[in-house]
């Protein structure tokens, strides 16, 4: 149990008391004091988000603007550039794309979104990580770019089949966008940042919203039959089942984004031979990755029982033991699979689909498969 | 003629004799939420007052069933394989874990009853 004090220094989203009143089971998470799940349970309201609509509060997720000192918006892109794997030059106003801060050894310090709102970049980060990233940001775009944390803004994501049905009562608009379109929108009257996108391998979008009229756009929502609000837990089942990585566990300080899977999203540009290769933190070992592989790679596994295999669980390569070579780093059971998922790392060589591997549960050696991610389908209006 | 306890830890025991049956209680199964896999003791296991004896897994997370006295496992209820939400809907009755022979009825002694353990949770 906390005691009192730690209690008393968690932070609280503006959406915080309507968590309470809707009976959120509250816990500490990223200095938060957040909701894991609701009386209905992390089953019901993750199998709900896959079939009509879920409501969840990532107001504890950091976002940013950057504004171009130049008043050019591709000068605040030119200048992200430096610290991003990713052509964010080429994002197009009302586009946004998917990036990851790394470090000096091509470690990713923290993944984000980054929109173009036309005149400046709209960054959305980790919760964990926000206070760092700003650091990071002032540290080395100062000389370009107007840094402004955004934290009078709550940020609701909808999630789901129904999520476009639920939004577009409140602004039609949102019917025309498609996948990681984003920009300004009135919703209800308010003004605010959508984004068709989210974290769940749904359609849905992500809502910036003025923290004052947080709690009002929350319940508007939640009065439609089909959202039902979503904790932490469901939000965590659902991005396993989508393959989505979870900062601090599936991608850190020490991995690539070639060792995570994640070339996809880095652009041809910023590889070697492109227009702006390099010139980001760590593009000697990023590029070398890119170029002659990487030793260990991100993975999704299934199980052949029923049992969940868990962050930490180490892998070998037959079911005898010896030397791990690699370990899980999510894992759980996935509601709409209804089998246990997990992601981990593992050499090279046995990141093959349909590679064989064992995973160490409570003494036993359990088989898994190197399995395609994501484990569900995802339902992206593209 | 049964007599149930409770451990601290929201076992249940319903002694019958110089077996107990186990499971965990209707609170825990609360508490736990969703349940998704039971992982049992094998039969003829001799368990120690204390030891973990079984793992209850929810989708958030896996945690353990100790056992509540020394015993040999007689029984394991095979419902839980093929329907682990059961502890969800009957933690205290179809939803039992394993039955065990008390090795020492002197272990009981520390154990709570209906009434001390409904205060121990409320």
């Amino acid at each position: 149990m906390l005691s009192r004090d730690d209690q008393d220094s968690l932070k609280k989203t503006p959406l915080h008391a309507l968590h309470v009143s809707l009976g959120g089971k509250m816990v500490p998470f990223a200095g938060y004091d957040m909701p894991v799940q609701y009386p209905a349970g992390v089953l019901k309201e993750h199998l709900h988000t896959r079939n009509a609509a879920g409501l969840f509060d990532v107001s504890h997720m950091g976002q940013l603007a950057l504004r171009p000192k130049s008043g050019k918006v591709e000068d605040a892109a030119r200048a992200l550039e430096r610290l991003v794997p990713q052509d964010i030059v080429a994002i197009a106003p009302g586009r946004q794309r998917y990036a990851q801060f790394t470090n000096a050894d091509g470690g990713i310090l923290d993944d984000l979104m980054v929109a173009n709102f036309g005149d400046h970049l709209f960054l959305v980060v980790n919760a964990a990580c926000k206070d760092q990233d700003e650091a990071h940001l002032r540290a080395n775009l100062s000389g370009d770019c107007v840094i402004e944390q955004l934290s009078d803004r709550a940020l609701i994501a909808l999630q789901g089949p129904k999520a476009e049905s639920a939004l577009a009562k409140l602004c039609a608009e949102v019917s025309a966008m498609k996948f990681m379109d984003a920009g300004p929108h009135k919703v209800a009257g308010l003004a605010c940042f959508v984004s068709r996108s989210g974290y769940t391998g749904e359609d849905g979008f992500e809502i910036s919203v003025p923290a004052a009229d947080a709690e009002r756009l929350a319940k508007t929502l939640l009065d439609n039959p089909d959202v039902m609000p979503i904790g932490l837990g469901a939000r965590d089942s659902l991005r396993l089942e989508a393959g989505l990585c979870l900062y601090g566990h599936d991608i850190d300080t020490v991995t690539t984004p070639v060792e995570a899977a994640l070339e996809w999203s880095v652009q041809k540009s910023r590889r070697s031979g492109g227009a702006r290769a390099g010139g980001f933190p760590g593009a000697e070992n990023i590029l070398a990755h890119f170029d002659h592989g990487a030793a260990r790679r991100r993975v999704g596994l299934l199980a052949q029982g029923r049992a969940p295999v868990r962050e930490g669980a180490l892998l070998f390569a037959d079911s005898t033991g010896g030397e791990p070579i690699g370990k899980v780093t999510s894992g759980g059971f996935g509601p709409s699979l209804n089998a246990p998922v997990a992601m981990g790392y593992v050499p090279t060589s046995l990141a093959a689909l349909d590679t064989k591997i064992f995973a160490e549960v409570r003494g036993q050696f359990l088989p898994l498969t190197v399995a395609a991610m994501p484990f569900v389908k995802n339902t992206y209006k593209r | 003629m049964t007599t149930t306890l409770y451990t601290s830890d929201h076992e249940w025991l319903a002694i019958d004799g110089d077996v107990a049956t186990v499971g965990i209680t209707d609170y825990a199964q609360s508490q736990l939420g969703d349940v998704v896999f039971v992982e049992l003791p094998k039969l003829g296991r001799i368990l120690k007052k204390a030891e973990a004896a079984a793992v209850v897994e929810s989708v958030k997370a896996a945690s353990d069933v100790y056992a509540p006295v020394t015993g040999e496992v007689l029984e394991t209820n095979p419902e839980l394989a093929s329907e682990p939400a059961l502890v969800n809907s009957d933690a205290q009755g179809a939803a039992w874990f394993f039955k065990i022979r008390i090795a020492d009825k002197s272990e009981l002694g520390g154990l709570m009853d209906e009434a001390a353990y409904k205060a121990h949770t409320a």
